[in-house]
C-alpha cells in the first residue's frame, strides 16, 4: 500500500442531523489516521432531518475504500457517495481574503479580484475583504497573488461539491 | 423536557412512566433476563426500580469492568445480548476496558451509564464525565438520552444495534433527571433503524463463483473465526458440512475455536502466532483460502507480504469494513457467513459437486503434522502447564466446559491444549487482550449457564486484575472454577523479554503473590493448591468433586514458554518451534512490533 501513490477523493456523507454526528465522522478520521484536507458540513433538508458533509480527503486506492467502508457503518450515516469516483462533479469553495496597503498596491490588488471575480465585500481607506469562489485551485492562486499585494489573513469555507447532471445520487 | 412538564390529564398521568420505570419495562420487553450492574447515585432511581419487580435479575459485582466482563462472557455462552448499568463518572470510565473488548471481539451489549442531570451536563458537576465522548471510540454506538419520551424508543434501537449486523456494545448515557420524569411508554413492533441497515444476505452470483473456486482448487483450505460462533450454533454444523463436502482442511482463529471438534480429522488446530505448525503452513502454502467470519488479524497473519503468496483469496464477513482492510482478496463476500456457507452448500450439491482430489494436499499436511507442534514431555515432578491443562481438558471434557481465559501464555496453552468441540464454550480475549476477564467472564458464563461446569483458566498475574470478583460469585452461590497456572512470572512478558530483550526480566516476575488458598478460604471459597506432578489430578479431582466455587493454585515450571511461536512481524515459515530455536536478539524493527 505504501508505494501506491496517494489520491485526492471528495466524498460527500449524507448524515442524520444529530447532536454528535460530525464528531464521530471527524473521530473516524482522527483515530484511524486519515487525513482531512477540508471538511464543510451543513443542514439540507427541509425538515433539520439530513445534513450534508463534504470531506476531501488523500490517499492510496486502498485506504480510500477503507475510508468509505469505516464511514458507511458510523450508525448515523445514511450514504457516502466518493464524488471522485462517481464522475462529472462540480467543487467549489469560498475565502474571504483581507489585504491591506496603500496607493499602487491597492490599484493592483483591485485589478487582480476583477480578473479573479473576486468581489470587494469590506473596505476601508487602508484594506479590502474580498469575496472569491470558485474551485479550490483558482482560490489557491487568488490568495498566492494577494500575497505580493498586502495580504492580511483568508478565511476559507473548505470545498463543496455535488454531481453534474438532473438526478440527485 | 417540554413533552415531559407539560399540562397532563389524569388519565393520560396513568399510563406514563417515571424515565426509570421505562428502562426496566423495556429492558423486560427486549426479554432481558439479567442485568450485571453496580449502584451509584446517577443510576439510583433505575435501581429503585429494579428493586420493585422481580422479572429481571440483578447480579452485583464488585468493579464495574467487571460488570461488563461478566456481560460477556453471559452473551458469549448463550448468543443473548449482555446487559450491563453503572453509574457516572467513575462508574462508566471503569466499564470502558470491558466496553472496547466488546466491541474488539464483536459481543452485543447494551451498557446503561447514569449521568448528572441535564441542567449540569457540561458544569464539571460530581460524578460527571463525558461518557458519550469517551466510548464514542469504543462503542459500536452510543446515546445520550436527554427527553425521558424518547428513552423506550432509544433502549429498543439500540438493542437492535447491539445485535444487528457485526454485534458490538451499544452506550445509553442516561442523566438522572431523565430517570426521574415521566412520559408514555409503548412497546414498539417490529425494531428497524432509518439508516443501520446491515447486509445479512451474501450476494449469490459471488457465492456461486465462490463454490466454483473451491470446487477447482488443488490446495484449499478453510479460514474460519469468531464470525461463524456469533453467527450462531447452526453455522457451526453448516461449517462442518462444508469441511465434508469439500473435503478441504480446517483452521480456525482463537475465537473461532470450537466451530470445528477438536478431533475431526479435517481440524489443523488454531492458527497464527501460536497455531500449529500445520495450520500455518498450511495457510502459506495453499492455492485457495477461503476466509469464513475472521478478520486477517495480526496475530494470524503475521507478516503481511509474505502472507500466503500464492493464494487465491475469498472473504466473508458482515463488515464491509473487514474487506481489503489488510489483505486483498480475490473475492469478497458481504453477509453474515452462515447464510452464506449454507448457500454455498446448496450450490455445491446442486451442481453436482464432488470432493477434488486433494491426496498431494493432505500428504504435505499430514508432513507438517508429523512435528507435533503442540508437543511437550512431561518427565520430572515439575509440573509442565501444558501438561496441566491437558490433564484438566481430559478430565473434564466428558462434562462439556465452558472454559474462559485471562490473558498469556496460560490462555495460549489453553487454547492449544483444551480442546473444544462446540461454539459458545471457549470465553477468551482476542482482540483487545485483557487480562483481568476471566473471572467475571466466567461469573456470567455460569449465571447464563447455571448447570454449566465453567472455568477460568487464569494465570497468577492476571488472576489479581479482578480479584474481587471472588466476592461476586460466593454472593450468587455461581460455582465457578479458577485454575491458575501459576508460574510466579508474567509469563509472556517473560517470553519476549527472552526473545527480544537479552532476557533481562524487567518487572515481570510476580513478586509478592498471595496465599491462593488462603485468598480463597478468606472469600469463603475453597482452596486448593496443587504443588507438582503427582498432585495435579488429585487436585483436579477435588475441585471437581466440591460443588461450590473453587481456587485451584496450580504451580507449574517456572521458565516453560509458550511454542510454538511466530514472533510479531514473522512470517509464516518462520515459526520457532521450539525454545532450542531462539538465540540472540532481534532487530530494532522486530521489537518495535507487538
Amino acid at each position: 500500500m505504501k508505494h501506491m501513490l496517494a489520491e485526492r477523493h471528495t466524498l460527500s456523507i449524507l448524515v442524520d442531523n444529530e447532536a454528535g454526528v460530525l464528531a464521530r465522522i471527524v473521530g473516524l478520521f482522527s483515530s484511524r489516521g486519515y487525513n482531512i484536507d477540508s471538511l464543510t458540513v451543513a443542514d439540507v433538508s427541509g425538515d433539520h432531518a439530513v445534513s450534508r458533509i463534504t470531506v476531501v480527503t488523500t490517499g492510496p486506492p486502498p485506504v480510500i475504500e477503507q475510508i468509505i467502508a469505516q464511514l458507511d457503518r458510523i450508525v448515523p450515516v445514511h450514504r457516502v457517495l466518493d464524488l471522485t469516483a462517481l464522475g462529472p462533479h462540480v467543487e467549489r469553495e469560498m475565502a474571504l481574503v483581507k489585504v491591506a496597503g496603500v496607493g499602487s498596491q491597492r490599484d493592483e490588488a483591485l485589478r487582480i479580484a476583477d480578473i479573479f471575480r473576486a468581489r470587494p465585500v469590506d473596505t476601508t481607506t487602508g484594506s479590502f475583504v474580498f469575496e472569491v469562489s470558485g474551485p479550490t485551485s483558482k482560490v489557491d492562486q487568488f490568495i498566492a497573488l494577494m500575497r505580493e499585494v498586502g495580504l492580511v489573513e483568508v478565511a476559507r469555507t473548505g470545498v463543496v461539491a455535488i454531481a453534474r447532471g438532473a438526478e440527485a445520487v | 423536557m417540554g413533552a415531559n412538564t407539560g399540562a397532563i390529564s389524569g388519565a393520560r398521568m396513568a399510563a406514563e412512566l417515571t424515565g426509570a420505570e421505562i428502562v426496566v419495562q423495556a429492558l423486560t420487553d427486549l426479554g432481558v433476563e439479567v442485568i450485571f450492574g453496580y449502584p451509584g447515585g446517577a443510576v439510583l432511581p433505575i435501581y429503585d426500580a429494579l428493586f420493585a419487580q422481580t422479572r429481571i435479575r440483578h447480579i452485583l459485582v464488585r468493579h464495574e469492568q467487571a460488570a461488563v466482563h461478566a456481560a460477556e462472557g453471559y452473551a458469549r455462552s448463550s448468543g443473548k445480548v449482555g446487559v450491563v448499568l453503572v453509574t457516572s463518572g467513575p462508574g462508566a470510565t471503569n466499564a470502558v476496558t470491558g466496553i472496547t473488548d466488546a466491541l474488539m471481539d464483536s459481543i452485543p451489549l447494551l451498557v446503561l451509564t447514569g449521568q448528572v442531570p441535564t441542567h449540569l451536563i457540561g458544569t464539571d458537576a460530581f460524578q460527571e464525565c463525558d461518557t458519550i465522548g469517551i466510548t464514542r471510540h469504543c462503542s459500536k454506538h452510543n446515546y445520550l438520552v436527554k427527553e425521558t419520551a424518547k428513552l423506550g424508543a432509544v433502549l429498543h434501537e439500540a438493542h437492535y444495534i447491539a445485535r444487528s449486523g457485526r454485534p458490538g456494545p451499544v452506550v445509553i448515557d442516561i442523566p438522572k433527571d431523565v430517570q426521574i420524569l415521566r412520559a408514555r411508554y409503548e412497546k414498539p413492533g417490529s425494531i428497524g433503524h432509518k439508516t443501520y441497515k446491515p447486509q445479512i444476505k451474501g450476494d449469490r452470483a459471488s457465492i456461486e463463483l465462490a463454490v466454483e473456486m473451491i470446487a477447482a482448487a488443488r490446495r484449499p483450505i478453510l479460514y474460519t473465526g469468531g464470525g461463524i460462533i456469533i453467527s450462531g450454533p447452526v453455522a457451526s454444523l453448516l461449517l462442518r458440512d462444508l469441511a465434508k463436502l469439500t473435503g478441504a482442511p480446517v483452521t480456525s482463529t482463537l475465537m473461532g475455536l470450537g466451530t470445528m471438534p477438536n478431533e475431526h480429522p479435517q481440524f489443523l488446530g488454531m492458527l497464527g502466532m501460536h497455531g500449529s505448525y500445520e495450520a500455518n503452513m498450511a495457510m502459506n502454502r495453499c492455492d485457495l483460502m477461503v476466509c469464513l467470519g475472521a478478520r486477517f488479524d495480526d496475530r494470524v497473519t503475521g507478516r503481511l507480504d509474505a502472507f500466503s503468496p500464492d493464494s487465491k483469496k475469498i472473504h466473508v464477513d458482515i463488515d464491509r469494513s473487514s474487506l481489503n482492510k489488510t489483505v486483498r482478496v480475490d473475492l469478497g463476500i458481504l453477509g453474515d457467513v452462515g447464510g452464506v456457507i449454507e448457500d454455498m452448500i446448496k450450490i455445491w450439491r446442486s451442481r453436482g459437486h464432488k470432493p477434488a482430489d486433494l491426496e498431494q494436499w493432505w500428504s504435505d499436511i499430514a508432513g507438517w503434522r508429523a512435528r507435533d507442534s503442540f508437543g511437550f514431555q512431561q518427565k520430572a515432578k515439575e509440573l509442565l502447564p501444558q501438561h496441566a491443562i491437558k490433564r484438566l481438558y481430559e478430565a473434564t471434557r466428558a462434562q462439556k466446559p465452558i472454559i474462559s481465559t485471562e490473558v498469556g501464555q496460560h490462555q495460549m496453552w489453553a487454547a492449544q491444549h483444551f480442546g473444544f468441540d462446540a461454539p459458545n464454550k471457549w470465553l477468551t480475549s482476542g482482540g483487545l487482550g485483557t487480562m483481568g476477564y476471566g473471572l467475571p467472564a466466567a461469573i456470567g458464563a455460569q449465571v447464563a449457564n447455571p448447570g454449566a461446569l465453567v472455568i477460568d483458566i487464569a494465570g497468577e498475574a492476571s488472576i489479581q486484575m479482578n480479584i474481587q470478583e471472588l466476592g461476586t460469585a460466593m454472593q450468587y452461590r455461581l460455582p465457578v472454577k479458577v485454575f491458575i497456572i501459576n508460574n510466579q512470572y508474567m509469563g509472556m512478558v517473560r517470553q519476549w523479554q527472552e526473545l527480544n530483550h537479552g532476557s533481562r526480566y524487567a518487572e515481570s516476575y510476580s513478586d509478592s503473590l498471595p496465599d491462593f488458598v488462603k485468598l480463597a478460604q478468606a472469600y469463603g471459597w475453597k482452596g486448593i493448591i496443587i504443588e507438582d506432578a503427582d498432585g495435579l489430578d488429585a487436585g483436579i479431582a477435588a475441585m471437581l468433586a466440591h460443588d461450590g466455587p473453587v481456587m485451584v493454585d496450580c504451580r507449574v515450571s517456572k521458565l516453560a514458554n509458550c511454542f510454538p511461536m511466530i514472533p510479531g512481524g514473522a512470517a509464516h515459515t518462520d515459526m520457532i518451534l521450539d525454545a532450542r530455536d531462539v538465540q540472540g536478539e532481534r532487530d530494532e524493527d522486530a521489537k518495535a512490533l507487538v
